[in-house]
């Protein structure tokens, strides 16, 4: 499905405040994300994937809102796909790869009995992308890290939405998972859909992403990754901690 | 030995309970509710003395079961909300708050029951077996209410299948695709009111928890499949529901409760140790089995090696009598370990024994020139990595080397079909 530049923004956040008890987590977000690939990045704590988990409702926010192609995620959801952490599941849980990629399905079907064929072919299709169609029936626990993280990209992406919001999809994986993901990335944006991932790695957003919003409680800068990815915005959402940064964005070929 | 009407009754009721136990208790167990299952056993006490006194009061019959789970219904719901109202607002975590409202409610039960004693009607109602259960007290229609209860909850648990499967794994993502997690939580929780009530009964309050338990418990053991985890663990349930009425007819003495959670205890038991995959036992066995078959393949290579040291030109080892002594010496074992091995070896028909040295038959042969193979294999590897220097890549292939197919030390040596020379010297171990 492709995004004429009429469209609405993927994701509008406007004014989004959100506290967990006495301490504010994020102060008045307010961003428009860019159809194609964004990264958001921030140190440990900035709120990264609250900001995430607010816009989905997942959590209460005290202000402001959020709105998916210019509507309410409520009309909308069979447009957004999530990725959550890897570490929020129990990778015990009595299913096979594959049962875990048919969940994403569930809205679609009926609620009783089996998971009709074309539900499961859907789900194989996913797995196949992701390099996984050989384990699809390996229980869950026996996949290695990168496996789990790739059955988790496998299941967003049989949820065949238009935008993906992704938290840190690269989290605990070895450079070969890295790779195998970023690339099926590049194929979702291709199709003109939209990623927002929350990503760690600050050496590898100018080759893997387009756009990038640096955050830190705030939003410090927002744009393509050329303009707003620079050691300036980047101290900034650091509070200057890092002087590997200017290392970073050197190696990206920014300076 | 003959089962009587009333026994078959009994029977039947228990089983009926322990099949919807096991049925929901697959998903309470899932879902992290274990404990709310006891919180509503232990909550329900209170409702059901309130209740007796009530029917008491108006004149109605102490004895009939409707209104005392009735009353544990209705109390075993307030401590469900009790839990949930401590939990909101995050002051409280779950576990203590679960653990407040059970020994509040139980006690204030407790309390009730004491005063009921001194009423002459209520004290009839016999409200002591709700406490660990007299399946003996059942009668033909409640066992009808037991399978009526049993077929309503399997039946809700396999329309809810996909939901209570989705809410269990993964609640958050389940919400972000719309599915509604608090009204599939709220309705596993309806289920569990309704087993751990219906129970009360058969099993009694304190242990009815178990009985929702230890079937899904055992059955997670033995299967990594959802679908066929709530066919066993309800099949459990069932099995030690009248395998516990079936005890307690026969031994009047013992309280149904205890025997049904022993007999499913029983089974826990059995699956831990033995489940092919997680079970201690077939663990051990199979650990202790990748032991031995790597000592094995040692004192092989080390035969072969020491020949090769004697002389016999990387290669072309294998037909020489080796000292158990000089093959000791390069694994830096005793002597007397290393004759026990080649016991053992002789006993498989690996190695030929005669005075203190060994000959290796031609399977010990074949064997100990793949286990060289692919020990040398991992070492030049390392070593062409640059990964480590050569006593290291000799320790480390030691480690390595035995899960190594063929095939593999194929694909990691230059020139497959040949066996390569040994980066190191071989001999004694210094």
């Amino acid at each position: 499905m492709s995004q004429s530049t009429t469209t609405p923004a993927p994701l509008a956040i406007t004014h989004l405040t959100v506290a967990y008890g006495d301490k504010t987590v994020l102060w008045d977000i307010t961003w428009q994300a860019v159809p194609g690939l964004t990264a958001i990045v921030g140190p440990n704590g900035a709120g990264k994937s609250t900001l995430l988990r607010a816009a989905l409702g997942l959590i209460p926010s005290i202000a402001g809102e959020a709105r998916f192609f210019g509507r309410s995620l409520d009309e909308v959801r069979n447009r957004v796909g999530y990725l959550p952490q890897r570490a929020s599941v129990d990778w015990d849980f009595p299913a096979t790869a594959l049962d875990v990629v048919c969940m994403s399905r569930y809205p679609r079907m009926r609620w009783w009995g089996r998971v009709p064929k074309a539900e499961r072919e859907a789900a194989r299709g996913a797995l196949d992308q992701v390099g996984l169609a050989d384990l699809a029936d390996r229980q869950i626990g026996r996949l290695s890290g990168g496996q789990q993280q790739r059955v988790f990209l496998a299941r967003a992406l049989a949820q065949d939405a238009d935008l993906y919001l992704m938290d840190e999809p690269f989290a605990a994986v070895d450079a070969a998972t890295e790779q195998a993901i970023i690339a099926v990335l590049r194929r979702v944006v291709a199709t003109g859909r939209s990623v927002i991932a929350v990503h760690h790695d600050l050496s590898t957003v100018p080759s893997y992403f387009d756009q990038v919003l640096l955050l830190n409680g705030r939003a410090v800068a927002a744009g393509a990754v050329k303009s707003a990815f620079t050691p300036d915005a980047i101290a900034r959402a650091y509070g200057g901690r890092l002087n590997v940064l200017e290392q970073a964005v050197a190696e990206g070929g920014l300076q | 030995m003959i089962l009587g009407y009333n026994t078959l009754v009994v029977l039947a009721g228990c089983a009926l309970l322990g099949l919807a136990c096991g049925t929901v208790g697959a998903f309470a167990l899932l879902r992290g509710r274990a404990l709310m299952a006891d919180a509503v056993g232990h909550a329900a006490l209170p409702g059901v003395v309130l209740a007796a006194m009530i029917v008491a009061t108006l004149g109605g019959n102490p004895r009939a079961l409707p209104p005392l789970l009735a009353g544990a219904l209705v109390a075993g719901v307030l401590g469900v909300l009790a839990v949930q109202a401590l939990t909101r607002g995050g002051r409280i975590r779950e576990d203590a708050a679960i653990a407040i409202v059970l020994s509040s409610f139980y006690a204030l039960g407790v309390a009730l029951l004491s005063h009921v004693q001194t009423m002459p009607q209520a004290a009839q109602a016999g409200l002591g077996k709700f406490i660990l259960g007299q399946a003996a007290a059942m009668r033909a229609e409640d066992a009808l209410w037991a399978g009526g209860i049993a077929g309503f909850c399997v039946l809700i648990c396999l329309v809810l299948f996909q939901r209570l499967r989705a809410a269990c794994f993964d609640p958050d993502y389940a919400r972000v695709m719309g599915l509604s997690v608090a009204r599939t939580d709220l309705a596993l929780l309806g289920l569990i009111v309704i087993v751990a009530v219906a129970g009360l009964q058969a099993v009694g309050l304190v242990l009815v928890v178990a009985l929702l338990i230890l079937p899904a418990a055992t059955a997670r053991l033995l299967t990594h499949r959802l679908p066929v985890l709530l066919l066993v663990s309800a099949l459990l349930g069932a099995l030690a529901g009248a395998l516990g009425a079936a005890a307690s007819a026969f031994e009047p003495e013992w309280p149904t409760g205890a025997a049904v959670v022993l007999a499913g205890a029983i089974f826990f038991t059995l699956a831990l140790l033995l489940a092919p995959e997680r079970g201690l036992l077939p663990e051990a066995w199979r650990r202790a089995h990748r032991r031995i078959a790597a000592t094995e393949s040692h004192f092989l290579r080390a035969a072969w090696e020491a020949q090769e040291a004697a002389g016999a030109g990387p290669g072309m080892a294998g037909d020489r009598w080796t000292p158990i002594a000089a093959l000791a010496a390069a694994r830096g074992w005793t002597e007397t370990y290393a004759s026990r091995l080649a016991l053992w070896l002789a006993l498989r028909g690996l190695v030929a024994r005669a005075d203190r040295e060994i000959h290796l038959t031609p399977r010990g042969a074949a064997a100990a020139r793949r286990a060289v193979r692919a020990h040398r294999a991992v070492e030049l590897h390392l070593l062409g990595l640059g990964a480590t220097d050569i006593a290291g890549a000799d320790r480390l292939a030691d480690l390595v080397e035995h899960g190594l197919p063929a095939e593999m030390a194929t694909r990691l040596l230059a020139e497959p079909s040949a066996l390569p020379a040994s980066p190191h010297a071989l001999g004694p171990k210094t």
